[in-house]
């Protein structure tokens, strides 16, 4: 039988604004199989997002949703659960929201070990402005901005959140769908921050300008790319190369979280 | 029963009228010469089971606040000049959204860094004009330590009332001095609170202007879900590109203040019945002129003073009235020409308008006002 996610959809909110072929629409169906599997309670959970195509996926979902401006869902998510911590929060956005204007955001909120789900969708290119280059956009490859090869080196998401303090980082792709709701259930389980990047594709602003003749050749590509971090530890270097890795690539359950280190500021500040 | 004093620093007024009015969030940033309110609340909040939170910048604070007051919460961020620049577009978030908050700047000198530790006022233009796109706005200009406090209870109660961020703005020279102060016992000075929904979860619009002027806004987390975005949206919360449904709520959002002015406004007179100059100044500079009122008078010019306390909207219709009366309106404010734009253009020409300025870090001080009223008269 065909999954329901109809019920978690708001009622006349589709057709979305995605491109066809795009693959936000993909991890979008990831999110509410995920929400579905965890039993969230759609009233007492929050899904905030800042601008892009990415950021639109809340305005879809039957839940308190908050479409924020561009870069700043992390902080307002953040004033979301100090605020109200029984809260499910749930971010998403896109590579440009998260890691250039929002970076800055994205990074004190791993440093904390917030409890929330961040779930970031990398299409390596700012696809609603219509194509500029991210910080995510591989070196050489053409954007709007980048006529002549991008010049610039890229950030690895993932990387970037373990080494700021998230203590959940897992990376999939739009190409591998069974485990994107996987590796959320995984992200909303951890107490902690919890980032899922999900590499994904914009077939329209990023995948035109740099000769993939489908949104196929796209998936293709994602399937070569990706290998999974058990596979990886049997592989050399040479191997690895211009490869990633996906699965779950970092999970500390021992650092305290944020709200319940608040709690305790609470307790000796009320001299118990 | 003797009412509690204490001898209190302007911002440390402005942390305690906060608590007065019931708030439970704080997000911020520290700069001077605001810090004191974050510091005092750092320690004041969790005691009460409240929250505080040190962001990584001012954008993040202001989104912080945002996010929390959606949740319910009563939520302040406290700051100064560099710092609300940086915080302007998510202020006019706040505008389109109607999410209730308060925002206190302790203005100092600038433009850019500027003097971190001189006095200053010339953010006043920017907290009616900073952020981008037509919105209303309300601003507070309190005078003295005293009035910190209650401004700043006011500052939460018009936030709550209209739906809408507040600011509360004061030159460091009343940041950082220090009164006696007296605590207004609980219920003496009113303390409003949000307005609950209404109707049930199913026919709730967080914008539905059936529902008044300032539509109720339900809190996240409780049994109401709804949609929140910065873009131009209808009743129901979710974008809309309509023109007749953008333009509705553009002007109901701009209405809602100026439709309201008898409520929000606020200001002093002294002497002015009989006044042929009237000094127009506010926050500590109006301290100055009221002191060169009292010397003008012993010297027989007929001086008054017209303090506004919310300089957002702006006083119009009085100042108006005092231009019809008086010979010369002497705008006194530590800035080169701001509030004096908005004098000159409801005086429409039926007195004298001019300025006395100052922006080098010391306080504009009575003999310059003085000297001034003596040059125009
Ligand atoms: C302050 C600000 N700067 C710039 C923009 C323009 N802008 C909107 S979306 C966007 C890029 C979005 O890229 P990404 O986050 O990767 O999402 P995608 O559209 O690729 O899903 C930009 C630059 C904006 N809305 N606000
Ligand atoms: S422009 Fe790209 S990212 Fe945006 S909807 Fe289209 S395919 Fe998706
Ligand atoms: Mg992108």
């Amino acid at each position: 039988m065909a999954y329901d996610y109809e019920k978690s959809i708001r009622p006349g909110k589709l057709p979305h604004i995605w491109c066809p072929g795009c693959g936000h629409g993909i991890v979008m169906k990831g999110l509410i199989r995920a929400m579905d599997t965890c039993e969230l309670d759609r009233k007492n959970t929050a899904i905030v997002s800042g601008i892009g195509c990415a950021s639109r996926l809340p305005g879809y979902l039957d839940a308190c949703t908050l479409h924020t401006a561009h870069g700043r869902a992390a902080a307002f998510a953040t004033g979301v659960k100090m605020a109200k911590p029984e809260m499910n929060v749930i971010c998403c956005g896109g590579d440009g929201d998260g890691t250039a204007i929002g970076g800055n955001h994205f990074i004190h909120a791993c440093r904390r070990n917030i409890d929330m789900t961040y779930v970031l969708m990398n299409n390596y290119i700012y696809g609603m402005t219509g194509g500029q280059f991210s910080p995510c956009t591989p070196t050489g490859d053409l954007a709007s901005t980048t006529p002549y090869g991008n010049p610039d080196p890229i950030f690895d998401i993932s990387k970037l959140a373990i080494g700021a303090g998230a203590t959940f980082v897992a990376r999939t792709t739009a190409a591998h769908p069974r485990e994107i709701d996987k590796l959320i259930v995984k992200g909303i389980q951890h107490k902690g921050m919890a980032i899922i990047e999900v590499i994904d594709d914009c077939p329209t602003t990023y995948g035109r300008r740099n000769k993939f003749r489908s949104v196929i050749d796209m998936m293709k590509r994602l399937k070569a790319e990706a290998v999974p971090i058990k596979a990886a530890a049997k592989m050399t270097a040479e191997q690895l190369e211009g490869k990633f890795l996906t699965g779950v690539l970092f999970e500390d359950t021992e650092k305290p979280e944020y709200t319940a280190q608040y709690a305790n500021v609470i307790k000796k500040a009320q001299g118990a | 029963m003797a009412k509690k004093v204490a001898l209190l620093q302007g911002n440390e007024a402005c942390a305690q009228g906060a608590l007065y009015a019931g708030c439970t969030f704080f997000g911020g940033y520290p700069i001077t010469p605001s810090t004191e309110v974050a510091e005092v609340l750092s320690v004041e909040l969790p005691k009460i089971g409240g929250k505080f939170i040190q962001m990584e910048d001012e954008i993040a604070a202001m989104a912080s606040v945002i996010g929390a007051s959606l949740t319910g919460a009563k939520a302040i961020t406290a700051t100064s000049g560099p710092g609300v620049s940086l915080k302007q577009e998510l202020i006019g978030y706040a505008c389109i959204a109607e999410v209730p908050c308060v925002i206190i700047n302790v203005m100092r000198g600038g433009p850019s860094t500027g003097m971190p530790t001189g006095p200053g006022q010339s953010d006043v233009m920017q907290a009616m004009w900073g952020t981008h796109g037509d919105h209303a706005a309300i601003a507070l200009v309190p005078d003295s330590c005293q009035e910190i406090f209650s401004e700043t209870v006011r500052a939460f109660n018009l936030a709550e009332k209209y739906r809408m961020p507040v600011q509360v703005l004061y030159d460091e020279i009343v940041g950082h001095m220090r009164e006696r102060i007296e605590f207004p016992e609980p219920g003496e000075l009113e303390v409003f609170d949000r307005e609950a929904p209404g109707v049930g979860p199913e026919d709730y619009k967080p914008y539905d202007s059936t529902k008044g002027q300032v539509p109720p806004l339900a809190a996240f987390g409780s049994e109401y879900k709804y949609h929140v975005t910065g873009l131009n949206k209808a009743d129901d919360g979710f974008p809309t590109t309509k023109a007749s449904l953008v333009d509705a709520e553009e002007r109901r959002q701009i209405d809602k203040v100026l439709d309201n002015i008898a409520d929000i406004e606020s200001y002093e007179e002294y002497l002015t019945e009989d006044a042929d100059v009237v000094i127009w100044a506010y926050g500590s500079t109006s301290r100055s002129a009221r002191y060169a009122v009292n010397e003008l008078r012993k010297e027989g010019i007929k001086a008054g003073l017209f303090r506004p306390i919310t300089l957002w909207p702006f006083p119009e219709k009085r100042t108006a009235e005092l231009a019809k009366q008086a010979k010369a309106i002497v705008v006194a404010e530590m800035n080169l020409g701001q509030m004096v734009l908005e004098v000159e253009r409801v005086a429409k020409g039926n007195c004298v308008v001019v300025h006395e300025g100052r922006v080098d870090g010391d306080p504009l001080n009575p003999g310059q006002i003085m000297t001034k009223v003596k040059e125009v008269l």
